[in-house]
């Protein structure tokens, strides 16, 4: 009897020992997020507020209201404009992921010594400014006479927009094809299945967590994007995020800008459930989201 | 039943001087063995000695630098892994993460083509896939083998690694290859489980018959399982023979050492069936050795018999440890410290005699007792080899930049404490304790083995400084040298030949 009770007070008296230590260590892990924690409720959490009021209120009255998402309704010009930004949205992503990943094989596969060189050959241009990279591509478009009318206006476009966000799409793709383990191709070539099917049945399965990612890092910034389509396009290729920034140029137009970018919000947040979604269950590395 | 020729040189694989280099590194050196149909066969060495890539080049993961391999007399060296009625059991498993047991277990079942025993207007075989029916019943048998019929639909993630194991090994077999390869693929599981395994697998392949080629850095998991043990250092194939053989009568000193505990000593033949050790001579079962000539031998702890009254050599004991059914004993005689073990005990400190069998003396030839390297004079009294330039005397009839073969006997090289002390530098790669002195062997910074016979003891790993006497390097010119070696050569195969 007595010993169980000098047992329970060791343990408490032990217990109590590592609270203080915890004290004395100080601060919690959790207190490093609060500068930042901080800063996005400046920066992210109030002005997300500010952009829900103006878009459920009169520019007028300021009296509550849905007119503004009448706009979009109303008429077909803004809903296929906004069409159109997913379809070049899309069509980009294709690309990159056509592009990427027989890259990402190559490089994740080589035993080149020479790899590191390789891959920053690709990720160096994502640390020059996008614009930047944007009108340089513009001068190689003049260069290469990519008329500027009909449907080549587009051709300019989407060769912009691709060549800003491949790397978004190199990186993941590269980094869970270079985590995979090596050992799973190999095993399903020694069960008979041949290089291609082991793509197929293998590599490609295992690596949709990177995909998902790249997919997802190309995809919606180019829905929303509206600097290239501008430099490098003309009316024809007005994008929804032209039309964003359009309405707030004009001093009226916040309510509607506000709404619009409320509209691809959601379109964005639908997107990544859709993504968790695929990757679900997945616990291979190189996934971002 | 008597052995047929043709059942007894059925070797459903032949290796034949395959040698394996990367980056300059030599991974299988020359190696040369052939697998009989049926058989276990272990390919056992420490790690880095060659032996997963001797079994990634059967496989088809590698290829060769050089020689064939044959399978079923046909040279399978460039085919890929698909092709090759090969299958392997990967040493972390390599399940696919993505499917389930069942689909792990079917992958390599869906992907197989069958004779229909029909041919086709051109007379080739016709080929067809296996049917659902056939696959479900196929996997069903293997997973009722493996002792995991309702585990099917269970995730492989979420397996335990003796599971996961038994997943692998069920995935290979399933597809009925030729050969079943093993790449150390208990070396994850707990001692239990894998003294457990080791008997499922003897089992399992006693009742499937497939040809089993198994890769172990674990001699005790050899000696229990195997037909047949490849024991491999350096990418060298060391010595090939059962389990029994290799324990009984090692091949050399690095064998004895690696299997099992032994003492191994440094003797001297005195005759047809005499060895002198330890000041003392012993008859041994062992002939056809030169009179006098240097030889190793191994004395395994279990044929040592102790005596409180007489015996051939006496001895002290000096530790003595319970083992659970047998005492080891450490005990020094004649300089040498003894293991012995026996079921009585003996007090540390008390007096004891030693005797040995003649049948518990095994004689191997030294592989060799001089260093030799090729060199050039570089100048009047220096020659220079191994990265570094050492004095030597008798210059006589050799001129400057002269090509030369070194000679420098083990028990002469000096080794330092200290790099700067020596003329070269080197570092310690294995040191064997032979009676009164450690063989130690050490690589120098110019990629070459050096021997060395030293009473001191030099731990793996040790940076040292070599040095030799001048008196000690005996320099030849390099031509005469080869003369001499081929005229020994010839004199040592008429002497076979007789």
């Amino acid at each position: 009897m007595n010993d169980s009770v000098n047992v329970t007070a060791v343990a408490d008296d032990g217990a109590r020992k590592k609270d203080v230590k915890r004290k004395m260590r100080g601060i919690k892990r959790s207190a490093f997020a609060f500068p930042y924690l901080a800063l996005s409720v400046i920066f992210v959490i109030v002005p997300l507020f500010i952009m829900l009021y103006y878009a459920f209120t009169d520019s007028v009255t300021g009296a509550f209201t849905f007119d503004n998402f009448k706009r979009f309704t109303d008429g077909w010009s803004a809903s296929l404009i906004l069409g159109k930004s997913l379809l070049a949205a899309l069509v980009t992503t294709v690309i990159c992921f056509l592009l990427a990943y027989p890259l990402a094989l190559a490089l994740s596969s080589t035993a080149l010594n020479k790899k590191f060189v390789l891959v920053m050959l690709f990720i160096l241009p994502m640390w020059i400014n996008s614009l930047l990279r944007t009108y340089a591509i513009k001068i190689v478009l003049s260069i290469l006479n990519v008329p500027e009318t009909g449907f080549a206006i587009w051709i300019r476009v989407i060769m912009g927009m691709v060549y800003d966000f491949f790397p978004f799409m190199l990186l993941p793709l590269y980094s869970v094809l270079s985590g995979m383990d090596r050992s799973l191709t190999e095993a399903s070539q020694d069960l008979g299945a041949s290089p291609v099917q082991t793509l197929f049945k293998v590599t490609l399965p295992l690596s949709v967590p990177g995909i998902v990612s790249g997919v997802l890092m190309v995809f919606m910034p180019t829905v929303s994007t509206f600097a290239i389509s501008d430099i490098l396009g003309n009316t024809d290729t007005y994008m929804f995020g032209n039309i964003i920034n359009q309405w707030f140029n004009s001093s009226s137009g916040w309510n509607i800008g506000s709404a619009y970018s409320f509209i691809l919000l959601i379109l964005i947040a639908v997107t990544v459930l859709i993504a968790n979604l695929i990757t679900k269950g997945k616990t291979e590395t190189g996934g971002i989201l | 039943m008597a052995i047929t020729a043709r059942e007894k040189f059925d070797n459903i694989i032949e290796i034949k001087n395959v040698t394996k280099i990367f980056d300059g590194i030599t991974a299988v050196d020359n190696v040369n063995l052939a697998v009989r149909r049926g058989e276990f066969v272990t390919l056992l060495g420490p790690s880095g000695c060659g032996k997963t890539t001797l079994l990634r080049m059967i496989a088809g993961f590698a290829m060769p630098t050089s020689g064939t391999i044959m399978l079923e007399k046909q040279d399978v060296t460039t085919v890929p892994p698909h092709l090759r009625p090969i299958n392997t059991v990967f040493q972390k498993y390599a399940l696919f993460p993505h499917i389930n047991v069942y689909k792990n277990i079917a992958y390599g079942l869906k992907l197989k083509r069958v004779l229909t025993g029909e041919v086709d207007k051109k007379g080739n075989p016709i080929y067809r896939k296996l049917s659902k029916d056939e696959i479900d019943e196929k996997v069903k048998r293997v997973l009722k083998l493996v002792n995991l019929e309702s585990y099917g639909h269970r995730d492989v993630t979420g397996l335990s690694g003796g599971q996961q194991q038994r997943v692998a090994i069920a995935r290979a077999i399933v597809c009925e290859p030729k050969v079943l390869l093993l790449d150390e693929p208990l070396g994850a599981l707990d001692l239990k489980m894998r003294k457990e395994m080791q008997l499922e697998l003897a089992a399992m392949h006693k009742n499937i018959g497939i040809t089993f080629i198994y890769v172990t850095h674990d001699q005790e998991e050899a000696l229990t399982m195997s037909d047949k043990i490849v024991v491999m250092t350096d990418g060298a194939v060391q010595q090939y023979g059962t389990p029994k053989k290799i324990y009984d009568e090692p091949a050399n000193a690095f064998v004895a050492d690696f299997i099992g505990e032994s003492n191994i000593l440094s003797g001297v033949m005195k005759s047809d069936f005499l060895v002198e050790f330890c000041g003392t001579k012993f008859k041994c079962m062992d002939k056809g050795f030169g009179k006098d000539e240097r030889v190793d031998l191994v004395v395994r702890p279990e044929d040592i018999s102790i005596d409180g009254k007489k015996g051939a050599l006496k001895g002290e004991v000096v530790s003595s440890v319970f083992k659970g059914t047998y005492y080891e004993m450490e005990i020094l005689a004649e300089d040498y410290q003894f293991t012995v073990q026996n079921t009585v005990e003996r007090a540390v400190g008390e007096t004891v005699f030693l005797s040995i069998g003649p049948d518990g003396i095994h004689i191997m030839k030294k592989l060799k007792t001089v260093n030799e390297f090729d060199g050039v004079v570089s100048s009047e009294n220096t020659v220079a080899f191994c990265g570094g330039e050492f004095e030597f005397v008798n210059f006589d009839g050799l001129e400057k930049g002269a090509e030369v073969r070194v000679k420098i006997p083990f028990d002469k090289v000096e080794l330092t404490d200290d790099e700067k002390d020596g003329a070269i530098g080197a570092n310690v790669t294995q040191t064997l304790y032979k009676g009164s002195y450690y063989q130690v062997q050490v690589y120098t910074d110019d990629d070459t083995d050096f021997f060395v016979d030293t009473v001191d003891e030099w731990d793996m790993g040790d940076r040292v400084g070599i040095n030799i006497k001048p008196d000690d390097i005996t320099v030849t010119l390099r031509e005469r040298a080869d003369e001499i070696a081929a005229e020994e050569n010839t004199t040592e195969d008429s002497a076979d030949e007789r």
